[in-house]
């Protein structure tokens, strides 16, 4: 499949990473040779196959609900670029 | 002792238990060592401070007769394992200045076994690459040199794969996702095995994709690994898919004794074009593993040819939602902001910036992937074939099959920057032997072999059954004996 730079574009959007308009053209010949090798896939006949869910036959493992953490409010913040009065400060984000 | 950097991790081991070296004179080797290859980039964030404090406690339990599997041991940790207030960035820009407040259970349990701390490895960004050359550090240089070129060390664990092979430590962690421990062990003529998924917590190491993500021991040979893969090993509560199962003593089986083994030979591994010389290298191998007393079958695993195209979906798709947490909002990069940028700015700059371009371009494509409209047509499809391929090797290990020999590589060691004007897919196409393994989570272990017509080294790869990584690593330490592979780099940096 070929993907055109309008689509290249609205990737971007969605991953919320911000790419320049010249920056397009390439980009989008890129997926499309990546995608292109992906589609080797369709050649596959997966009629009745399930998805894989867990590569070993495992259940995940269920805990007590109940507080096992918390109360280190200092360390959570410790790395925030920009942290005020106990937490993490963005822009504004409602108007 | 003479050159104590040369020594293995089990004969630097024995060595400290007879009181002929001490921990503290161990790790003051190493720490010359990597001051003196600067040139191979290895190491990028260093900590002589934590490493002598380290050496001395060990030191001191080794004397009062308590000593564990890795007491006093010096080694490197990969920068995607999280370790407790030093940087681990995971070779990202966006994780720039980040010092974790937590410590990885893997990097835990390898000091928790003593093991001394020299600093952290260089690798590609989120561990996307197969040549060291995304990283946020520069290029990992191979110790390997046959010309003027700089070769890669291989990836994502360059730094590590580099740094076992120059002798700058005593062994490494890796983390492997579709090859990046047993290609860059194979480029570097070092041993590394990527244990059964769930062997290791994945808990505190830098998530990538998590279905497929496992750590494992880069080390100079195979008893090397089996002792520090058990040191690495446990159940871990705070990772939902690690396995409750006991770890056993890896390097009490190693016998050598393969009398009797079934290794199977898949025809699908046989690509198109693929060099004599690795050709050569496999044939060699099987026949040393008849020659040990295995019985040798061929086999057929039939989507081999799929495992690419399927991990290139799922790798990505899984990427692109791991992260998505880096936001700008709780730790790392933040971008400076415009007046007027909102939120959605900040996001968008923010990750373009802290970013490389590979990362940019996995997490786009796992975007699209996973988008409205595309959902079934690439990811389901993909998980229905990675379901296929665990098939493939279910049948043959169900027909008898103990282990199965592969090139680990399709090629040795290239330049550095010979790559850059390749299309991405020929730079995925390193991992077509490796990658069937991370789909099936199944063990898998890079031997070193055998070195090209030019001197550089190649290795084969042997996988396992699930939850056998100790039949695997006998199997591997009786290959490893019948090709004894010795060849080291000259020191040249």
């Amino acid at each position: 499949m070929s993907i055109n730079e309008q689509t290249a574009a609205r990737v971007a959007k969605l991953a919320r990473i911000k790419v320049e308009p010249d920056a397009l053209p390439a980009l989008a010949q890129e997926f499309s040779a990546i995608l292109g090798f992906i589609e080797q896939l369709n050649e596959v006949d997966v009629e009745g196959v399930e998805p894989m869910t867990s590569v070993t036959p495992q259940r995940l493992t269920r805990r007590a609900d109940e507080v096992t953490d918390g109360a280190q409010q200092d360390k959570v913040l410790a790395n925030a670029p920009d942290a005020r009065e106990g937490f993490f400060a963005v822009p504004k984000v409602v108007e | 002792m003479s050159d104590l950097s040369k020594l293995t991790l089990a004969g630097a081991r024995d060595a400290l238990r007879r009181g002929e070296t001490t921990s503290v004179e161990l790790t003051e080797t190493f720490l010359k060592e990597i001051e003196g290859a600067r040139a191979l980039n290895a190491f990028v964030h260093h900590t002589p401070e934590i490493a002598l404090e380290q050496a001395k406690a060990a030191d001191a339990r080794i004397g009062a007769g308590d000593a564990p599997a890795m007491c006093g041991l010096p080694i490197g940790i990969k920068d995607l394992f999280c370790t407790k207030g030093v940087p681990s960035q995971a070779g990202s820009a966006i994780l720039e200045g980040f010092k974790p407040e937590y410590e990885s259970t893997v990097s835990a349990n390898l000091f928790d076994a003593g093991a001394v701390m020299l600093g952290k490895l260089n690798m590609d960004e989120f561990a996307m690459g197969s040549s060291n050359e995304t990283s946020v550090y520069g290029n990992a240089v191979n110790p390997w040199k046959i010309d003027e070129r700089e070769l890669t060390p291989g990836g994502s664990s360059g730094g590590s794969a580099a740094a076992v092979a120059a002798d700058l430590c005593l062994a490494a962690t890796g983390t492997d996702t579709g090859g990046s421990i047993r290609q860059p062990a194979a480029f570097t003529g070092i041993t590394g095995i990527k244990p059964t998924y769930g062997r290791c917590s994945r808990w505190g190491v830098v998530a990538f994709a998590s279905s497929l993500d496992q750590a494992g021991p880069m080390t100079k040979d195979v008893r090397d690994a089996a002792i520090m893969l058990e040191a690495m090993c446990s159940y871990d509560a705070k990772d939902s898919t690690s396995a409750n199962l006991p770890v056993p003593n890896f390097e009490a089986m190693l016998t050598g004794d393969i009398k009797g083994k079934t290794i199977g030979i898949p025809k699908e591994y046989r690509l198109d074009g693929m060099p004599g010389e690795i050709e050569k290298l496999w044939a060699d191998g099987i026949a040393m593993m008849k020659d040990a007393g295995a019985k040798i079958v061929d086999i057929s695993l039939p989507h081999t040819k799929y495992a690419l195209p399927a991990y290139y979906v799922i790798a990505p798709a899984e990427a692109s939602s791991n992260l998505a947490r880096y936001d700008g909002v709780r730790y790392g990069h933040r971008a400076t902001l415009d007046a007027g940028d909102g939120i959605t700015e900040m996001y968008e700059k923010t990750r373009a910036e802290g970013f490389g371009l590979e990362v940019q371009r996995r997490v786009m494509i796992g975007t699209y992937v996973l988008s409205a409209g595309f959902y079934d047509a690439y990811y389901n499809r993909a998980r229905r074939v990675r379901t296929l391929i665990k098939k493939d090797f279910d049948d043959v290990f169900a027909a008898g099959v103990d282990a199965i020999l592969t090139p680990a590589t399709p090629s040795a060691a290239f330049g550095l920057g010979e790559m850059v004007d390749a299309d991405p897919v020929q730079m995925y196409l390193n991992d077509v032997f490796t990658v069937t393994v991370n789909l099936a989570g199944l063990p898998g272990i890079a031997v070193p072999t055998g070195v090209d017509s030019k001197g550089l080294p190649l290795a084969l790869q042997l996988i396992g059954k699930p939850w056998e990584e100790g039949d695997l690593l006998n199997t591997a330490y009786a290959l490893e004996q019948a090709a004894g592979f010795v060849a080291k780099p000259d020191k040249w940096w």
